[in-house]
Formats: structure tokens, sequence, C-alpha cells
């Protein structure tokens, strides 16, 4: 069954954590409303090392050489019964509306299909849109807004009014200045129009222009792209690597190439979509384990090796696993030095996608692999984009010589699809070179440090607040639980009535009763902006009722100097003790 | 049934024989072994070690000879217009798609720089989360105004804009009428979109329709089916691996005597064929409101990167919340949509470009024929032709060796041409060396 991008459960079956493990292996009982706190140690500010639990390769807590903090609290029973109430009392009004429409007694601004058309099937089904056309068309301002300036720290949004309750939108003209923005995704600040960065692009679009006009194959190939390559592969510390002109792309032309049939492909619940057409176009089997959970992961391994092939139980040309670096809509991280573990044991291969992890987590801004202090050479296959942390657009994919020269001439993006624009490879150049620290400057490592306070600071303010929050205590995304469909759209609005411009999202990009409202902390943020963003939180969440959280953690007495202490940094050289690993 | 104790023998008989024997039933199910066709497996937990332990995959990638042409790219230095620096060499450039010359127009680079100046060069994040800049929405609007439809969409990759069009509307038990010669970005289109997909034979118009017929006597069979059953031609305005142009009017006649939707590819055709440059439509005097979807990339006449897909809001629309490419992936950079809405511009104030350029192609390809040994393929007024050999060894890998060595030839002599990549094994139809 291909993997889809909704959960079906709103249970979330993490694997059984080490500290209330018991011999035969049973994860702790649920407790309605409280956390389920998976972590490997008692107390987080700990780094000290249990002593190995040797049942199974995969809960050997010494493969961390940190605290791995992830926190999914249970949505709160009565907030559940609401909530599908609420959606209940929508459905209900949705096909109220479509009688009234359907009968003409509601003016219907659905575009119509031509009349020499008529008699042609149907180009979309009339429950196709149900869930589109009555409950997300009532918040349909919150999402599409246009903004007219860099998306950095602080943007400006163009004004648009709807007479029509959202079915049309005009511009009033307006334009809204400085909205502080939480939802761009520009964990490093290099999204600016100023600075070396752009300057470079200025220079190199002065030099080859703005297109390309043939595939890298044919004459497209750039003496920039040889740089590029290069430069990407001595930064994440593989062999080689090669770079493509769409993240999305990078990941659906790329898995078909690697696997086909015969294959197998184990691929992550709440994999990026991407990732599962590149799955489904490659032809191969997938099978589908439950998040970030180890057991389901090695359970589907045997059962694969031992059973082989479906019907035939050939055995399997090879294994792929799929996993994400930092998942976007929970904020979670991988566990992949467990991953690493299972996938030498089992002898499979990876992929790893590192469209938000590159250049936010590690204190290189090496991605997970550097956060983890492991080997790259682990990994066989890391993919990443250059959208997120780089300011830029595009993919790669880096790994040993043999993969990428394989790729090179059987990657359906080399041989069909235009190759990189120029001033977008310099970009990626000149940021790269800053986060590396070769430009000569100490810039990369100011803002690799600043993010990684932003987070820590983000997060542990909006906890003591009384919100839930998802995700691992690293990772810059953060998603905050609103539940409620109505909350959705009344969160969105009040923010930027308070000129802050945040994120929301819904099913079906979340499960239908899980929606959430998503943070992407940003170096570019000020203590002051986020200060500013918590105020507007706090009442928002305030008027809102959005305080669920059950689980009320102390404040964290400031020292006396009022600046954070250094403890809250988590950006920290690896320990130079190597984790074992059985 | 057995509400209070002391009415319990108000039951008639039968009543409770039968819920005794489903309790019973019940209990019995309960207890008994379960087990999944899966996991029946008699094998003990040593056997399973074992098998995991012989199991050897296969190399994650197959070993690649060394001296594969595809390691060695040509590198290019410089900017990749009319003169281009190839491996060191300056030749003249008939290998790029840069039909209406745009790739070092100043005008063009001077509003790019303009746009970098204001937004910087990415946009770290999707259209629906703050990726939506006002210079996309001036590039959708003024491409439907030039194309003379009401809406149109941008997608930020030339490939995926038709590869995720296709999937938002055909769905599985759908079906689609698809040339034989269409490329690789509608072949995975369609395979992402998991519908019956039917092969006509090129530009054949007595072939289409004769699978059209079949269909249609598959349809009185099963009726019920047929009114939920969507039907797609798809096809291309200038072919890519043949260079000729579809037969746009009879293409339309049969889409309204057997009611299927046309969705028309114009990567190569935009800003060259028509009048004004607006296409097979134009060139045809076809009405564009008889073609359902429109959609072509920004690659090759307007020198930028990306495509679009324009048509009425009754079709587009529905892309801006169900194509993967638009939804799930960031926005175009918006220094590379000023790019094209500039390159707009000057295809509207300067339509003489169209005439110059079809005359140029007339008069390359008249001069082309005259070579002994190869034949060229494609139309007269295509910007881009295959030359293929005359003679066919009969062998692909030597007939590529013999046109890789023209193409060395010509690249001694100054002049760039490129051999036609394809993936061999991806590829449904391979279209024949050139």
């Amino acid at each position: 069954m291909p993997p889809s991008m909704t959960k079906s459960s709103a249970n979330k079956q993490i694997n059984g954590d080490v500290c209330h493990r018991t011999s035969n292996g049973k994860t702790s009982s649920r407790r309605n409303g409280f956390v389920k706190n998976h972590c490997l140690f008692q107390q987080p500010q700990q780094k000290s090392r249990r002593p190995s639990e040797n049942d199974h390769v995969v809960r050997n807590a010494s493969l961390y050489n940190k605290a791995f903090v992830e926190q999914f609290e249970e949505t709160p029973l009565l907030v559940a019964v609401l909530t599908y109430v609420g959606y209940g009392i929508l459905t209900i009004f949705g096909y109220l509306r479509d009688f009234l429409r359907h009968w003409g007694m509601e003016k219907c601004h659905v575009a119509r299909e031509r009349e020499e058309q008529k008699d042609f099937v149907p180009l979309y089904q009339d429950f196709e849109n149900f869930y589109t056309r009555n409950l997300y068309m009532r918040i349909r301002d919150n999402w599409n807004r246009p903004i007219c300036s860099v998306p950095g720290a602080k943007m400006d949004l163009l004004e648009r009014a709807s007479k029509d309750y959202n079915w049309t939108f005009q511009h009033t003209g307006k334009v809204v200045k400085d909205v502080i923005n939480m939802g761009s995704y520009n964990y490093l600040g290099f999204a600016e129009n100023t600075g070396r960065c752009a300057d470079a692009a200025t220079e190199s679009t002065h030099e080859y222009g703005v297109g390309v006009g043939s595939t890298r194959y044919e004459m497209g190939n750039l003496d920039l792209h040889e740089d590029l390559e290069q430069l990407v592969a001595r930064f994440l510390g593989v062999e080689s690597s090669m770079a493509f002109g769409m993240g999305f792309a990078t990941n659906s032309m790329n898995i078909p190439a690697l696997a086909g049939k015969g294959c197998l492909i184990l691929s992550d619940e709440l994999n990026h979509a991407s990732l599962v057409l590149g799955a489904r176009l490659s032809g191969s089997i997938i099978r589908v384990f439950k998040h970030n959970n180890m057991v389901s992961l090695e359970k589907l391994l045997r059962d694969a090796i031992v059973h082989g092939q479906p019907r035939t139980r050939r055995p399997w040309k090879k294994i792929l696993i799929l996993v994400e670096g930092i998942y976007s809509m929970e904020g979670s991280i991988v566990r992949l030095p467990e991953v690493i573990a299972l996938k030498e044991r089992y002898k499979a291969f990876l992929y790893l996608d590192e469209a938000h992890s590159i250049g936010a987590l590690g204190p290189r801004g090496g991605g997970v692999v550097d956060y983890f202090g492991l080997d790259p050479k682990d990994v066989d296959i890391m993919m990443g984009t250059f959208t997120k942390s780089f300011g830029a657009a595009g993919g790669y994919i880096g790994g040993k010589r043999e993969l990428i020269d394989y790729l090179r001439s059987h990657s359906h993006s080399a041989i069909y699809a235009t190759s990189m624009s120029p001033p977008v490879s310099q970009q990626i150049i000149t940021s790269m070179k800053i986060i590396m620290g070769e430009d000569g400057t100490t810039l990369g490592g100011v803002r690799l440090r600043q993010l990684s306070e932003n987070t820590t600071y983000f997060r542990r303010k909006l906890r003591e607040m009384g919100f839930i929050i998802y995700g691992n205590d690293d990772s810059p995304v953060v998603p905050m639980m609103l539940y409620m469909p109505a909350k959705i759209g009344a969160f969105g609005r009040e923010m930027l009535k308070r000129n802050i411009g945040t994120v929301v999202v819904g099913f079906p990009a979340t499960p239908i009763i899980e929606s959430r409202a998503r943070f992407c902390v940003s170096a570019a943020h000020t203590r002051d902006i986020l200060d500013t963003a918590l105020e507007a939180i706090s009442e928002v969440g305030d008027v809102l009722q959005l305080k669920y959280s059950r689980h009320q953690r102390r404040p964290h007495l400031p020292s006396s100097l009022g600046s954070w202490s250094s403890e809250e940094s988590l950006l920290q050289e690896p320990n130079h003790v190597k984790p074992s690993v059985m | 049934r057995l509400h209070c104790d002391n009415q319990w023998c108000w039951a008639p008989a039968y009543h409770l024989v039968l819920e005794g024997i489903l309790i019973l039933w019940i209990i019995r199910l309960l207890f008994s072994k379960t087990y999944k066709l899966q996991e029946r497996s008699d094998l003990t937990e040593k056997e399973k070690e074992d098998l995991i332990e012989e199991w050897q995959p296969e190399p994650l990638v197959p070993l690649m000879s060394k001296d594969h042409p595809s390691l060695n790219y040509d590198i290019v230095t410089g900017p990749p217009s009319h003169k281009i620096i190839v491996n060191g060499k300056e030749c003249i450039n008939f290998a790029s798609f840069n039909f209406l010359g745009f790739l070092d127009n100043e005008r063009v680079k001077q509003k790019a720089l303009t746009s970098l100046r204001r937004y910087g060069v990415g946009t770290c994040g999707p259209r629906g989360f703050y990726g939506t800049f006002d210079v996309h929405l001036e590039l959708e609007d003024r491409l439907a105004k030039f194309m003379k439809t009401e809406e149109a969409i941008i997608y930020s990759y030339g490939f995926a804009t038709i590869a995720s069009a296709i999937p938002a509307y055909s769905k599985r038990g759908d079906i689609v009428f698809v040339d034989e010669a269409a490329c690789f970005s509608i072949q995975k289109g369609l395979q992402a979109s998991r519908s019956f997909i039917k092969y006509f034979k090129h530009n054949d118009m007595e072939d289409l329709e004769r699978l059209l017929k079949e269909q249609e006597i598959e349809d009185q069979r099963n009726p019920r089916k047929a009114r939920v059953t969507r039907r797609f031609i798809v096809v291309e305005g200038l072919y890519i691996n043949t260079a000729d142009v579809c037969p746009l009017p009879d293409l339309v006649k049969l889409k309204y005597k057997y009611k299927v939707r046309i969705f028309l590819e114009e990567s190569m055709s935009f800003g060259v064929l028509g009048e004004h440059g607006r296409g097979v439509t134009e060139h045809f005097g076809v009405n564009i409101d008889d073609i359902d979807l429109i959609s072509a990339n920004m690659e090759n006449a307007v020198a930028s990167i990306g495509g679009f897909c324009c048509g009425r809001s009754f079709v587009i629309d529905h892309q801006r919340l169900s194509g993967q490419g638009y939804c799930f992936s960031a926005s175009l950079p918006p220094m590379l949509a000023a790019a094209a809405i500039e390159a707009l511009n000057i295809m509207e104030e300067d339509p003489e470009i169209f005439t110059i350029l079809r005359e140029k192609c007339k008069h390359v390809h008249k001069a082309l024929q005259e070579i002994p040994g190869v034949k060229v393929v494609g139309e007269a007024y295509a910007p881009a032709l295959h030359l293929q050999l005359e003679r066919s060894s009969g062998s692909r890998d030597t007939d590529v060796r013999m046109l890789r060595s023209i193409v060395d030839y010509c690249l001694e002599r100054q002049i760039a041409l490129t051999l036609a990549r394809y993936l061999d094994k991806e590829e449904r139809f391979l279209p024949p060396p050139s």
C-alpha cells in the first residue's frame, strides 16, 4: 500500500522508551493527557549515559552522545471531542450550502464548465471538492498571502480584501509593513538582498545571464555547476555530489533511478510528498513504518528478508530506507544512530532527505549527521535542498563516487531537465562558503549559534506558557497544536492583526483533528523580535484558549545578568568519546 | 431481552438458546489462535537469523565503465549564449534552446538584477506559506493576457509542469490517449497518474480515431462506468523528439465528436509559432478556449527557468490545491520571474522577431537538405531539428558513435552541436539516435 500524506490514526506509537522498558519490551502504560516523555535520560540536562541495555541493537542508548528529547503530548480528550463536533457541524452546513447552491437559492461562485462542453464527463467529482468548497474556502485568507519584500525576519505583505467571503480577493493597494515573519524557511537568514551573497549573484548574472537553455548532459553544464558540486561534496564530507534545479524533482527523479522492480522501499509514515511520489514512480514495493519508530522498522526489515518478495518468495534485490532529517509537520528529528545501526545489521541502504535539517542542525551546519556526530560515509545517499538554509533553490544528492557517476548518466534530471540558473548557483556557493567559514569571516558560526539559541529560547518559552508543542527540543521547526477548525482561521487572522505572519496547517497535510500552527525560527530573528512574537502568541493563546498543555514546566530562572546561560546553547563540539555501536 | 432478573423467563425459549449459542461461539473465537497470513511461517528464530545473515543485496548502483560518455560532460565556461565556449573552444551555439536570443539580452538581465536587489535570490517557502510574491502574481496575469486565457499558474521547474498537471486531473480509472513521440516529462506525468494509457501512432489521426471508436464501443457496454471515466488526449505543439507539429484542427474535431479533453504541451512552440508567438493555436487559428489546458516551460524561448499552465479558471484553479509540484515545492525565485516578464514585454513589443526566426529556420532547413548521408527530421519552421543518419548501421551504439564523431568534428570547426540524449531503458518508444 503506498504511503499517503495523512496519518490514519491519531495515536502515535513512538518506540518503547528506554527509561520505562520492562523485560519483555512492552511500552509504558498510557495515561491520558500526560506527556509521553521519550527522553533517553531521566533529566534532559544531564549528559550522562545510562548503562546500555543490550536486549536489542536498536534500543542502545549509548548510540546517542547527547540527550534526545522529543515530546508529542496526547490530545486532551475534551478537546478531541469538541474538534470532532466542530467538524461535524461544518460538514452539515457544507451539505446544506451545497443543497442551496444546487437548487439555485445561493449564488454559486465556483467556476463553471463551458457551455459547449456541458455534456462531457465532468472534470471533477462533487465529493472530491467538498472539503475545498466548504471548509477550506472559509479560512482561505490565511494562505497564499502575497509579499513584496525580502522574506527575511520582517516582511511586507500586500493587503487583500474579500467581499464575497474568500471566493475572490482584491488587492486594496496598501502594503502592511514590517510584519514579523514566522513562516518562511529562512533558518540561517540568507534571504537578504544586500551583502556578499547578493553581490556575488549580481556578478554572476552579469557574466552568465539568467537562463541556461539546455540540459546538463547536452550543453547546459557550466563550470559554475562543477564548482558547486565540488563545494557541496566538501561541505557534506562525502566523495562527490550532484546538484539539480528543484528540490521536489530531485526526489521524484532520482529514487526511480536507484530502486526498481524487485526492490523494497521502507518509507516513514510522514514522509514528504516528493519522497512518496519518487517511491511510487520507481515501481518497487513500498512498505510504511510508523513514524520514527525503530521497532516497527526492524520488524519490517526482518520480515522482508526472511520472507522475500510477496508471492514469489524470491530474495529482494535491495532494500532502501527513506527517512527525513527533520519532519516539517512534526518537528521531530530522525533517530539516525539507530537507523544506521539497523541498516548495517540488515544490509539495507539509507536515503536521507535533509531538506529542513541541512544548515539548521549541527555545530557546523552539516545537518543531522553533524548533529549526532556520525560519519557521513554511513549514510548511502544524502539528499537535501538549497531552498531553506541557503536562500536559493534546487536540490543535491551526495554520496560515493560510483553512486554519483551512476546518477550522472541515469538520472532523469540530468538528461531531460534544464540545469540550475547561474545566479542561483552562485548564491549557494557564496552562502555555503560563509557557513563553512571559508570566506574569512565568522559570520557562519555566528549565525549557526544564533539559530540554536533562538530555537532553544523560543521552544522553552512556548512550553512555559502552556502550549502543546510537538517535536524535538533542537529542531527549529516548532509546531503548536490548535486542534479545532475554527481556531485555525482565528489564529492566523489574530496574529496578522498584531503584525505577525504565521503559518497554519490543517487537513490534509495533518490528521484531521491535529491542525497546528507552525513557526520557523530563523537566525535573522533577534531576541526582541522573538519577544514581541511570544507576547502576541501568548495574548492570542489566552483569547482563543489554546494553552492546552497539562504538563507545566518550571520557568527557567534567569541568571543574575539576565542573559541566557551557556548551557542554553546546544551547539557544542561532538564528544570525543565515540558512541559504541553494537 | 434480559432486562430485569425477575423477567428473564418471559423471553421465549428458542431466543435464549440462540443467544447462548452465539455467546459460546464468540468465546470460542476469542480464544482460538489467530495468525496473519504473511507470518504463517514455521521458521525458528535460528533459521530466521541464518536467512538474515545469508541474504546479500545487489550493490546500490551497478558499476559504470570509466569512459562512459555521460561521465564527461562538455563544460561550458562563460555565458551560454550565441557564442559559447565549450571545453575551452569558442563556438557558434547551435545546441541551446535559445530561440529568441534572450539569454544575453541586456534588458532581461537588468530587470533580473533590479528584482534581485529588491527580493534577494530565493523565496524560502512554497506558494502557500509566504512564497507568493507580487512578481509571481504579475507574471501569471501577464501570461494569461498574452495567451488570451482566463488564468495561468506558474511552476518553478519546467520538467515538473506537465508532470504535475496531468496527475492533478487524470486519476486511476481515467483514460489518456497520448502520442507515441511524447516527451519524457509527459510520460512521467502519466505514470504518476495511474490511468489507462493508450498510445496512438505519431500524428496519425486515423489511429487515434480507431482507438476512440474502440473506447466508444466499450462505453456502450458499460454506460454507468463510462459516465464517470474522464478522457484526455495529450499532445505536444511542436514535438521535441521529432520536430513536427500536431494536426490541431483535426484534434479539435475529434474532441467534440468523442467528448475528450485536450491537453496541449507547448514547450517548443511557445514563442515560436503563430503571428504573435502564442503557439500552435495561433498558428492554426484555433480558438484557444477549445483547448482545455496549455502547458509550456519557460526555458526555451523565454530564456528563464520554470513553466506555466494556462487555460480557463475552471481548469487551472484546481491545480492550486492539487498540483504536486506547485503545493509542495518552493516557488520560482523572483528574479527569474522578473526576467520572464521582461521577455514577455519584448515579445509583445516586437512581433517581428517571430517572423525573423521562422525565416532563419527555413533557411537553415533548406541548406541542411543538401547534405548527403544525413537526413533532416522536422518541419521547415521548427527551430530545433534532428539530423539522423540516412542509412543506419543496424546497431544503435555504432550509430551513436558515428553521430558523436560528427559532433566532435563540428566542435573542432567551432560549431556547437549536441547529441540528443535519451534514457535508453526508460523511454517508452525510443527515438532513433540523432
